[in-house]
C-alpha cells in the first residue's frame, strides 16, 4: 500500500508544480501584452501614433514635386489642463520630402510652474507612419513658468511612401498638465507650500 | 479503528480545519448562497431606484457602488463559488476518487474567500466610498478618478484570483490523477469534463486579471503610466487586457452550467446523453474560441475595419459549438420518457432562456448593429439572460438534483416547483422588457432615465422584486431538506440517473471510495 501511495503523491506534486508555473507564466503574459500592444499599434499605425525622432538620410529629403499634401494642425487640452494651447499655423501645403517648421504655443494659465506633455495623433491612421518628426516639443516634458507663453517648435517632413489616395493629414496634439502635486498625494511640506501661496 | 475516526470533527473547528472535499464543497455552496443574497440585495436596491424616473433614494455615486458591487459579488462571490462547490462535492464521487488530490490547498482556497468578500463589502463604508466604476473597472475611472478604497478592491480581486487558481489546479490534478481504474477520460461524466476544461481556462485567464489589477495598483501608487496617455500609456490597453481575461471568464461561468444540465437531461429523459463525444469537443472548441473574441466587447474604441470583421466572425463562430450542445440536449429529450421534477424544470428553463441570451449575443456580435446596442439596456438584458436563467438556474438545478445525495433526505417537491415557476415567470418579467428599453436607447449604469422608459422599468422592477422574494423559498427548501425534508432519500432517488455518485448511499458517507469502485459500475457514455 505504501509503495502505491508514494508515486501517486509525486505525480500529484509534479502536475501541481507545472500548473502553478503555467499560472505564473500567464501572469507574465499579461504584462507582455503591454509592449505587444505598443508594437502592434506601431506596425499597423493604429491610434495614429507617430514614431519617435527620426535620423533622416538625405535621399529621403529629395522632394517629390508631383503632389501636394495639406497638413492641418489641431490642439486639444486634456480634461482640466489650464493651458492656452494651439498652433501658430492652422494648415500648410508641403510636397513629400520637404522639411517644414511650424510652431505651437502654450500659455500657462495657472499660478504655479507647470510641467506639460503633449501627445500626438495623426488622422487618417494609414498616414501616421509617414509623418516623420525630426524635432518635436512632444519629445520632452515642457516646463512653462507662471504666465509664460512658450513657443514650441516642430520640424517634420512627409515620407514619399505616403499612399497616393491620401492628400490631407491632420495632426492633433493633446496637452496634459503633469505637474507633480496634481497627480500625487501632496506631502506635508507641499501642502504647507500651497497654503502659503 | 474507532467509529469516530471516520466521522467529521465536532464544532467550528470541523469547518475551519477541514480537508474533506464534501465539507469544503458545503462551505463553498453556503458562501455562494450568502453572496447570492448580498448581491441580490444590491440588485433590489438598483431596481428600487429604477422603479420610477428621477432620483428617488440614492445619489448617483451610491448607485454606482451598487451596480459595481452587484456585478463583482454575483460573478466572483455567487456564481463561481457555487460551481467550485459543486465540483468539490461531486467530482471525487463521480470519478471514484476518495477525495480531492490536494486537500490542504483546498481548505486554503476556500478560506481566503470570506476575507476577500468581507473586505470588498466593507469598502462602501470607507472614506470616499467603495468601487463605483462598474464591475469592468475601466481605467481611468478606476485609476485617476477612483476612490481611495480602490487599493482594497485590488487586494480583494487578488485574493479571489489566488483562490480560483488554487481551486482550478486542485480540480485538474484530481481529474487527471485520481480517476478510479476503468474511468478513462471518455467515460467521465460531462460535468467532470466541463470542469476540467473550465479549470484550464481559470489558470489561463485569472492571472491576466491579477496582472491588470497590479498595473492599476502601480498606476495609482507608484507613478507608472500603463493606462495614462499623459505618460505614454493608453486607457484602451486596459480594455484589451481586461477583456482578454473577461471573455474567457464568461465561459468559466457557463461551462460548468453546461455540465450540470448535461447530467440532468439524461436522468429525467431516461435516455443516455445524445452525442457525448461531440459534447466534449464542443466544450473544448468553445474554450479555445473564448480567447480569440475579446474585442467584441469594445467595437466602439476605434478599431480598424479588419479587426472589427475578425472579432465579429470569430464571435459568431462560437454559435456553432454552442448550437451543437443545444441540439444535443434537445435530442437527448426527444422520444425520452420525460418527467418534470424540479431539477428538470430548471434545466429546461436553462435550455430555452440561455438560448434566448445566446441569440441576443449573436445580435450584439454584429459589429455595425453593436454600434447601436453598445452600453444600452439591451446588453444588460443579454448578459442577464445568460447569467441568471443560464448559470444561476443551472446551479439551482444542480442543488435540487444532488440535495438528496448530500443530505440523505428528499426535498419538498411542491415547494421546489413553486420556487421554479415563480422564478421562471418573474425572471422574464424582470429582464425581457430590458431588451425593449435598450433598443429604444436607454443607456446602462444610470440611476435616472427619460420618462419614455418609465413603464418598462416599472414592469422590470416588479419582476425583480418577485424574483428576489421567491429565492427565500429556495433557502427554506434547502434548510427543510437538511432537517429531514419529506422523508429519507434512496441511494438513487432518480430512477433514470446513472453514474458512480448514485452507487453510494444517501447521504454520501464522509469518506467515499477509499477503495476504488468496481469498474463494471462505470456507465459507458457512448
Amino acid at each position: 500500500m505504501i509503495n502505491e501511495v508514494a508515486p501517486k503523491q509525486v505525480k500529484n506534486r509534479k502536475l501541481t508544480v507545472k500548473l502553478f508555473a503555467a499560472a505564473v507564466l500567464m501572469f507574465g503574459f499579461g504584462f507582455a501584452l503591454v509592449p505587444l500592444y505598443d508594437i502592434f499599434c506601431e506596425v499597423t499605425g493604429l491610434n495614429g501614433k507617430t514614431g519617435n525622432q527620426v535620423q533622416t538620410p538625405a535621399e529621403n529629403l529629395q522632394q517629390d514635386n508631383a503632389r501636394q499634401i495639406t497638413v492641418q494642425f489641431l490642439a486639444m487640452n486634456n480634461e482640466g489642463a489650464l493651458i492656452d494651447f494651439g498652433p501658430r499655423t492652422k494648415s500648410v501645403m508641403v510636397t513629400p520630402g520637404q522639411v517644414m517648421d511650424v510652431t505651437y504655443y502654450a500659455k500657462n494659465l495657472t499660478d504655479r510652474e507647470m510641467t506639460s506633455q503633449s501627445v500626438p495623433s495623426v488622422s487618417p491612421q494609414a498616414g501616421a507612419d509617414f509623418f516623420k518628426k525630426m524635432e518635436c516639443f512632444c519629445f520632452q516634458h515642457q516646463v512653462i513658468a507662471v504666465g509664460e507663453t512658450k513657443e514650441m517648435p516642430l520640424r517634420f517632413y512627409i515620407d514619399k511612401g505616403l499612399p497616393e489616395n491620401i492628400t490631407k493629414l491632420t495632426l492633433n496634439y493633446t496637452i496634459f498638465d503633469i505637474t507633480e502635486p496634481s497627480t500625487e498625494v501632496p506631502k506635508h511640506d507641499h501642502a504647507d507650500h500651497h497654503a502659503s501661496l | 479503528m474507532g467509529e469516530h475516526h471516520h466521522g467529521p470533527a465536532k464544532g467550528i473547528t470541523r469547518w475551519l480545519y477541514t480537508t474533506n472535499h464534501k465539507d469544503i464543497g458545503t462551505l463553498y455552496l453556503w458562501l455562494s448562497l450568502i453572496m447570492f443574497f448580498l448581491g441580490g440585495t444590491y440588485a433590489m436596491l438598483i431596481r428600487l431606484e429604477l422603479l420610477s424616473p428621477g432620483l428617488q433614494y440614492f445619489d448617483p455615486n451610491t448607485y454606482n457602488q451598487f451596480i459595481t458591487l452587484h456585478g463583482l459579488i454575483m460573478v466572483f462571490g455567487a456564481i463561481m463559488p457555487a460551481f467550485v462547490g459543486l465540483a468539490n462535492w461531486m467530482i471525487p464521487m463521480m470519478i471514484g476518487a476518495p477525495d480531492m488530490a490536494l486537500p490542504r490547498m483546498n481548505n486554503w482556497s476556500f478560506w481566503i474567500l470570506p476575507f476577500a468578500f468581507t473586505m470588498l463589502s466593507l469598502t462602501t463604508l470607507m472614506e470616499g466610498g467603495g468601487p463605483n466604476f462598474g464591475w469592468t473597472f475601466y481605467a481611468p475611472l478606476s485609476t485617476t478618478y477612483a476612490p481611495p478604497s480602490t487599493t482594497f478592491f485590488i487586494f480583494a480581486v487578488h485574493m479571489m484570483g489566488a483562490s480560483s487558481i488554487m481551486g482550478a489546479i486542485n480540480i485538474i490534478v484530481t481529474i487527471l490523477n485520481l480517476r478510479a481504474p476503468g474511468m478513462n477520460l471518455m467515460k467521465m461524466p460531462l460535468f467532470v469534463w466541463t470542469w476540467l476544461i473550465t479549470a484550464f481556462l481559470l489558470i489561463a485567464a485569472m492571472p491576466i486579471l491579477a496582472g491588470v489589477v497590479t498595473m492599476m495598483l502601480f498606476d495609482i501608487h507608484f507613478g507608472t503610466s500603463f493606462f495614462s496617455a499623459a505618460g505614454g500609456g493608453d486607457p484602451v490597453l486596459f480594455q484589451h487586457i481586461f477583456w482578454f481575461f473577461g471573455h474567457p471568464e464568461v465561459y468559466i461561468i457557463i461551462l460548468p452550467a453546461f455540465g450540470v444540465v448535461s447530467q440532468i437531461f439524461p436522468t429525467f429523459s431516461r435516455k443516455p446523453l445524445f452525442g457525448y463525444v461531440s459534447m466534449v469537443y464542443a466544450v473544448a472548441a468553445i474554450a479555445i474560441l473564448s480567447f480569440l473574441v475579446w474585442a467584441h466587447h469594445m467595437f466602439l474604441v476605434g478599431m480598424p475595419f479588419a479587426a472589427e470583421a475578425f472579432f465579429m466572425y470569430a464571435t459568431m463562430l462560437i454559435a456553432i459549438p454552442t448550437g451543437i450542445k443545444v441540439f444535443n440536449w434537445m435530442t437527448t429529450m426527444y422520444k425520452g420518457s420525460i418527467s418534470f421534477e424540479t431539477p428538470m424544470l430548471f434545466a429546461i428553463a436553462f435550455l430555452v432562456l440561455f438560448t434566448c441570451g445566446g441569440f441576443t449575443g449573436l445580435m450584439l456580435a454584429i459589429a455595425p448593429a453593436d454600434f447601436q446596442y453598445h452600453d444600452s439596456y439591451f446588453v444588460v438584458a443579454h448578459f442577464h439572460y445568460v447569467l441568471v436563467p443560464g448559470a444561476v438556474f443551472s446551479a439551482m438545478a444542480a442543488v435540487y438534483y444532488w440535495l438528496p445525495k448530500w443530505t440523505g433526505n428528499m426535498y419538498n417537491e411542491t415547494l421546489g416547483k413553486m420556487h421554479f415557476w415563480l422564478s421562471f415567470v418573474s425572471i422574464n418579467v424582470l429582464f425581457f422588457p430590458q431588451h425593449f428599453l435598450g433598443l429604444a436607447g436607454m443607456p446602462r449604469r444610470i440611476p435616472d432615465y427619460a420618462l419614455a422608459f418609465a413603464d418598462f422599468n416599472f414592469i422590470s422592477s416588479i419582476g425583480g422584486f418577485v424574483y428576489g422574494v421567491s429565492q427565500l423559498i429556495f433557502v427554506y427548501v434547502i434548510i427543510q431538506c437538511i432537517r429531514g425534508g419529506v422523508g429519507k432519500a434512496e441511494a438513487k432517488p432518480w430512477d433514470g440517473a446513472e453514474g458512480l455518485e448514485w452507487t453510494l448511499p444517501s447521504p454520501a458517507p464522509y469518506h467515499s471510495f477509499s477503495t476504488p469502485p468496481d469498474p463494471k459500475l462505470i456507465p459507458d457514455m457512448h
